[in-house]
C-alpha cells in the first residue's frame, strides 16, 4: 500500500490559485483513474479535475469556496499494491500556501507504470489546451489567425489563447497544430501521448485496388443478400475424399465445391453470370463460367481467375485453384491469369467471420463470399442435434439484378452445397 | 437560336455579391458564368450606396453655398444665391454611375468571367434559362451562387406609381419636388430626406414606430434628431399613412385624429425584401428561412452546391456583407476551407450628422449578460472637427468593452464626417483590440480619430482633453 499525493496541476491561465468548487469524492471512496475528483473555478472557467490514479481517497484538504495553491496538495489517495509512489514524509503540509515539492520515491518494486507526481510537464501543457473557455465565449483572435485556423481544420475554441484577454495568437496556433489532436490524452496520465503521423503513398497495386473498389462502390448500387447453408454432409464428404485422395491431388477447400455449385446453378440463372457495359448500357451474359477467385497477396488484394470451370471436374478446379493463388502470391500472375472473370468468389479462408458484404468485381453482377463453418444446435424430429453451418454472403448490382432472381439463385446454389451428390454427378 | 453553356460556376445577380463571388471564383481558375438582368453593379451601385451618396454630396455643397449667400460665415460671403439644376446634377451622378459600372464589366472581364446579360429563371437547381437579346440561352454550373439580392417594400395602401416612389425613382427625379412625404424613417428614408431637405424640399417624416434609426440606440439618434428640429422638419412618429385623397395630400393618423399632409411627391422607405420571386427559386428546392433562403456559416443552401449570399440570405443588408460572402463562397467552391464568421460588420448612416457603429452597443452588451466599461468622446473637444465646423452638431465616438479583460465589444460614432471612422472601428473589433490598444495606439494630430483613443481613456477614467 502506497500513498499518493495528488496536487492540483496547473490549469493554465496564468493563475496561482483556484477554488474549489465543488468536491466529487469524500473520504473513503474508491476511485477510478479518470474519475473526477473536484471541480474548481478559475476566473475564467469552472474545470472539473480527474483522478490520475485508482485508489481509496483518504483526505480531502480545503473545503468548499477555499482557494487552493497550485501545485498545492489537495488529495490524499490510498494506492493498491506495491509498486506505487510512496510519500515518505508522513505530516501533509497545510493547504492555502504554495508547497514545497514533497519528496518522493519510488517504493523498493517499481511499478512498470509510474504514477506522475512531479510537476506537470508535458501532460498539463496538453490539458491548457482544453481548458474550455466560458460557455458561448467567442474565441478572440484576429482574422488573419480565424483564416489559418480554418484553412488547418482547427475550431479555435479549442486553442489556448495566451495573448491579451486569452487572444489566440499566431504562435499558439502553431503550437495547437504541430501537437495534433487534442483532448485524447488522459490528464496526469504517465502514459506518452504519441504525435508522429506516416503518410503511406497509395501507389502500385494497392492504387489499383483502390480505383477498383472505389468505382465499384460509386457507380454500383449493391445489394447484399446472406443465407445460412448447412455444410454437414458437404464437410462429410470432404473429409472423405481428402482423407482417401491420391497423393497427386490437393487438399480440397470448400471452394472447389462452391465453383461447382454456381457452375450447376447459372445456366437456370443467366443474369448472374455476366458483365455490364453501362456506358453501352449492355449486359453481356456469359456461358462460359470465369470464376474469379479473391486472393490475399503480399502486396494487397488480386483476383486469379480460374477460366471455363464449367469444363473442369471438381479435382481440377481444386489444383487450378491452389496453383493460381500460388502465382498470385509470388506476384507472377499474368494479365490472362488475372483476367475475364464473370462471377467472383470472395473467401477470408480460416477467419470466416460472421457474415461479410463482398464489394462486386466491376463489371461483373455478382459476387459470392464464403465465411466461417461453426456448430449450430439445431431441433429436427424433436431432437437437438449439431450441424455444420456457414452463412453464405452475396452482393448484386441492383441495376440489372432483383432481389427476387439473386434470393433464387442464391438458395439453388443453398440446395446444391446441402446435397453434395448432385454436386458429384454428371 | 438556343444555345446551352455548360460552367462550374454560375453566379446569378451582378451585384456587389455576385460580382464580387464571380471576380473571385475566376482568378481562382473556375470557369465562371454571371447572369445580370439589369446593369452590373447591383442595387448598390445602380440605385443604391453609390448614386444616393453622389446626391448627398450635391444635397451638401448646395447647402453650404447657400449659406454662404446669406452670411459671411467663415468670412466667405456669396453675392447671389446659388441656383440647383437638378437634371445636370443627375447627369453628374450617372456619370459616376457609369465609370464604376463599366470598371465592373472591365474587372470581370479581366478575371475571364462571361457575362450574360438577361433574365435568368431556374427550372431546376443547376440549370437555368437566360433571356437575352440574343435569344434563350440554357446553363448549366456544377456550383450555383445566388446573390439575386433584394428589392423596396410596397405599402399596400400606398402602391409604387405616380407621385408615389421607391428610393430607386427618387434617385433619379430630374425636378426638385417642393414637398415630399417621406413614409418611414429607417436609414434609407432619413438619408434621401434630409438630403432632399438640403436641396430646398419640404419634407415631412411619417414614422410608424416610435422614434427614428430603430436599428441605434437613441444616444446615437439624438444628433440626427437634434439637426432635423434644428432645421424644421417634421417627424410624425407612431403614425401610419392612410392613403393619397385626390388633391395631393396624404392622409396620416396618429393617434390624435387624422392629419393631412400636403406632397408632390411620397417616398415610400419601410424596409427591403429579399428578391425570392420571379426566378424559379420555387423549382430549386432549397429551404427557407421565414422570407430569406436559409445558410449556414458558409452560405451553403438546403440544395448541395447552391450558395446563397447578400440581401437573400437576410439581415444586415449591406453590400460589404454580401461582398465578402461571395468572395468566401468562390474561395469554398475551389476548395479552401473558409467560414463566414467577422466578429462585426459596420454600417454607417449618412444622415446629417452621420452615425457608423461596429460592435455591440451598451444595451446590447448588458442584454448579453455581460458586465461592461463605456465612454463617450465628444467632437466638440477634437480641434480638427471645430475646424471643420464639425464639433457643433452634439457628435461623440464612444466606446463599449467587457469590464474584465477590457476587450473592445463596440465602437459607435456620430457627427459629421464619422463615417470615414468605420474602418479603423471593424479592424479594431476584428483584431480583438483591448481598450488599452485603442489607448496606446499614437493617432495623428489633428484629426477626427484623435477621439477615439481619448474615449478608450475615458472608459478607464482618464481621458486627457476631457
Amino acid at each position: 500500500m502506497g500513498q499518493y499525493a495528488f496536487k492540483l496541476p496547473d490549469i493554465g491561465e496564468g493563475i496561482a490559485e483556484a477554488e474549489i468548487a465543488c468536491w466529487r469524492v469524500a473520504v473513503g471512496d474508491l476511485v477510478e483513474e479518470d474519475q473526477p475528483l473536484v471541480d474548481v473555478l478559475t476566473e475564467k472557467a469552472a474545470v472539473e479535475i480527474p483522478s490520475p490514479v485508482t485508489g481509496r481517497v483518504i483526505q480531502l484538504n480545503g473545503q468548499e469556496g477555499d482557494k487552493v495553491a497550485i501545485g498545492s496538495i489537495v488529495v490524499l489517495i490510498e494506492v493498491e499494491g506495491a509498486g506505487s509512489v510512496v510519500q515518505q514524509s508522513s505530516e501533509i503540509p497545510k493547504v492555502e500556501q504554495p508547497l514545497p515539492e514533497p519528496v518522493l520515491t519510488l517504493s523498493p518494486a517499481p511499478t512498470t507504470r509510474p504514477v506522475q507526481t512531479s510537476a506537470p510537464s508535458s501532460a498539463s501543457a496538453a490539458f491548457v489546451a482544453t481548458v474550455p473557455r466560458a460557455a458561448g465565449e467567442k474565441p478572440i483572435a484576429t482574422p488573419a489567425v480565424r483564416r489559418r485556423a480554418q484553412e488547418l481544420g482547427i475550431l479555435l475554441s479549442y486553442v489556448h489563447g495566451t495573448g491579451e484577454a486569452g487572444r489566440i495568437t499566431h504562435e499558439d496556433l502553431d503550437k495547437f497544430a504541430s501537437r495534433g489532436a487534442v483532448g485524447s490524452a488522459p490528464l496526469s496520465s504517465a502514459r506518452k501521448q504519441r504525435e508522429a503521423v506516416h503518410d503511406i503513398k497509395i501507389i502500385g497495386l494497392r492504387r489499383k485496388i483502390a480505383e477498383a473498389m472505389q468505382r465499384s462502390k460509386q457507380r454500383i448500387p449493391h445489394f447484399a443478400y446472406v443465407e445460412e447453408i448447412d455444410v454437414t454432409a458437404l464437410e462429410d464428404v470432404r473429409a472423405q475424399l481428402n482423407a482417401t485422395r491420391r497423393s497427386d491431388r490437393p487438399k480440397l477447400t470448400l471452394l472447389p465445391f462452391l465453383v461447382e455449385a454456381l457452375v450447376k446453378a447459372l445456366p437456370d440463372f443467366p443474369a448472374m453470370n455476366a458483365r455490364f457495359d453501362d456506358e453501352a448500357g449492355v449486359v453481356h451474359r456469359y456461358e462460359p463460367v470465369h470464376v474469379g477467385i479473391a486472393t490475399q497477396t503480399p502486396n494487397g488484394l488480386v483476383v486469379p481467375v480460374v477460366r471455363h470451370a464449367e469444363s473442369r471436374d471438381l479435382w481440377d478446379t481444386a489444383t487450378e485453384i491452389s496453383r493460381l493463388a500460388e502465382t498470385a502470391r509470388a506476384g507472377k500472375g499474368t494479365r490472362d491469369e488475372l483476367s475475364g472473370s464473370t462471377i467472383t468468389i470472395s473467401s477470408l479462408g480460416p477467419i470466416g467471420g460472421i457474415m461479410t458484404t463482398p464489394v462486386i468485381n466491376a463489371p461483373e453482377v455478382s459476387i459470392i463470399g464464403v465465411n466461417k463453418i461453426f456448430d449450430k444446435l439445431v431441433l429436427r424430429d424433436g431432437q437437438v442435434i449439431v450441424r455444420r453451418c456457414m452463412n453464405l454472403s452475396s452482393s448484386f448490382d441492383h441495376r440489372v439484378i432483383d432481389g427476387w432472381d439473386a434470393a433464387n439463385f442464391i438458395q439453388r446454389v443453398r440446395t446444391l452445397l446441402e446435397n453434395p451428390a448432385s454436386l458429384l454427378v454428371g | 437560336m438556343n444555345e446551352t453553356i455548360k460552367t462550374k460556376v454560375l453566379v446569378v445577380g451582378g451585384g456587389p455579391g455576385g460580382y464580387v463571388a464571380a471576380i473571385r471564383a475566376g482568378q481562382l481558375g473556375l470557369d465562371t458564368v454571371l447572369v445580370e438582368a439589369d446593369r452590373l453593379g447591383g442595387t448598390c451601385l445602380i440605385r443604391g450606396c453609390i448614386p444616393s451618396k453622389a446626391l448627398i454630396h450635391v444635397a451638401s455643397k448646395f447647402e453650404e453655398l447657400s449659406r454662404h449667400a446669406s452670411d459671411d460665415a467663415l468670412g466667405i460671403r456669396l453675392s447671389e444665391a446659388p441656383v440647383l439644376n437638378l437634371a445636370e446634377s443627375q447627369r453628374w451622378k450617372s456619370g459616376v454611375v457609369d465609370k464604376l459600372n463599366v470598371g465592373v464589366g472591365s474587372l470581370l472581364r479581366k478575371a475571364k468571367v462571361r457575362t450574360l446579360q438577361g433574365w435568368a429563371t431556374f427550372l431546376d437547381a443547376k440549370t437555368c434559362s437566360v433571356k437575352t437579346a440574343n435569344g434563350d440561352i440554357t446553363v448549366q454550373a456544377e456550383h450555383v451562387i445566388l446573390a439575386n439580392g433584394s428589392v423596396p417594400v410596397e405599402l399596400p395602401n400606398l402602391p409604387f406609381g405616380g407621385a408615389v416612389m421607391s428610393s430607386t425613382e427618387v434617385l433619379s427625379l430630374q425636378e426638385l419636388p417642393k414637398q415630399l412625404v417621406v413614409v418611414g424613417a429607417g436609414y434609407i428614408g432619413l438619408e434621401l430626406g434630409i438630403a432632399f431637405a438640403r436641396l430646398g424640399s419640404r419634407v415631412t417624416f411619417v414614422e410608424a414606430g416610435p422614434r427614428i434609426l430603430p436599428l441605434y440606440d437613441t444616444q446615437m439618434t439624438k444628433p440626427v434628431e437634434q439637426w432635423l428640429k434644428k432645421h424644421g422638419i417634421a417627424v410624425h412618429l407612431n403614425a401610419r399613412a392612410k392613403g393619397l385623397s385626390e388633391s395631393s395630400v396624404l392622409t396620416v393618423e396618429n393617434g390624435s385624429g387624422p392629419l393631412d399632409i400636403p406632397y408632390d411627391k411620397i417616398l415610400v422607405t419601410v424596409g427591403r425584401a429579399p428578391s425570392t420571386n420571379g426566378w424559379g427559386l420555387e423549382n430549386m428546392a432549397v429551404d427557407m428561412n421565414g422570407r430569406w433562403v436559409k445558410i449556414d456559416d458558409q452560405c451553403r443552401t438546403s440544395m448541395r452546391n447552391v450558395w446563397a449570399i447578400g440581401d437573400l440570405v437576410g439581415e444586415p443588408m449591406l453590400a460589404h456583407k454580401a461582398s465578402a460572402q461571395g468572395e468566401m463562397v468562390a474561395e469554398i467552391i475551389a476548395g479552401h476551407r473558409r467560414s463566414f464568421d467577422p466578429v462585426a460588420i459596420a454600417a454607417v448612416c449618412f444622415t446629417e450628422p452621420e452615425i457608423v457603429g461596429a460592435g455591440l452597443s451598451p444595451d446590447e452588451a448588458k442584454a448579453a449578460g455581460i458586465e461592461i466599461k463605456v465612454a463617450t468622446f465628444p467632437f466638440a473637444a477634437n480641434g480638427r472637427s471645430l475646424t471643420m465646423e464639425a464639433g457643433v452638431d452634439g457628435g461623440f465616438v464612444r466606446v463599449t468593452a467587457r469590464a474584465d479583460n477590457h476587450l473592445v465589444l463596440g465602437l459607435h460614432a456620430v457627427g459629421a464626417h464619422a463615417s470615414e471612422l468605420s474602418g479603423e472601428f471593424a479592424l479594431a473589433l476584428e483584431m480583438g483590440a483591448r481598450i488599452e490598444d485603442l489607448a496606446g495606439t499614437i493617432h495623428v494630430h489633428p484629426t477626427m480619430s484623435e477621439a477615439l483613443p481619448e474615449a478608450a481613456l475615458a472608459t478607464l477614467g482618464r481621458a486627457i482633453h476631457a
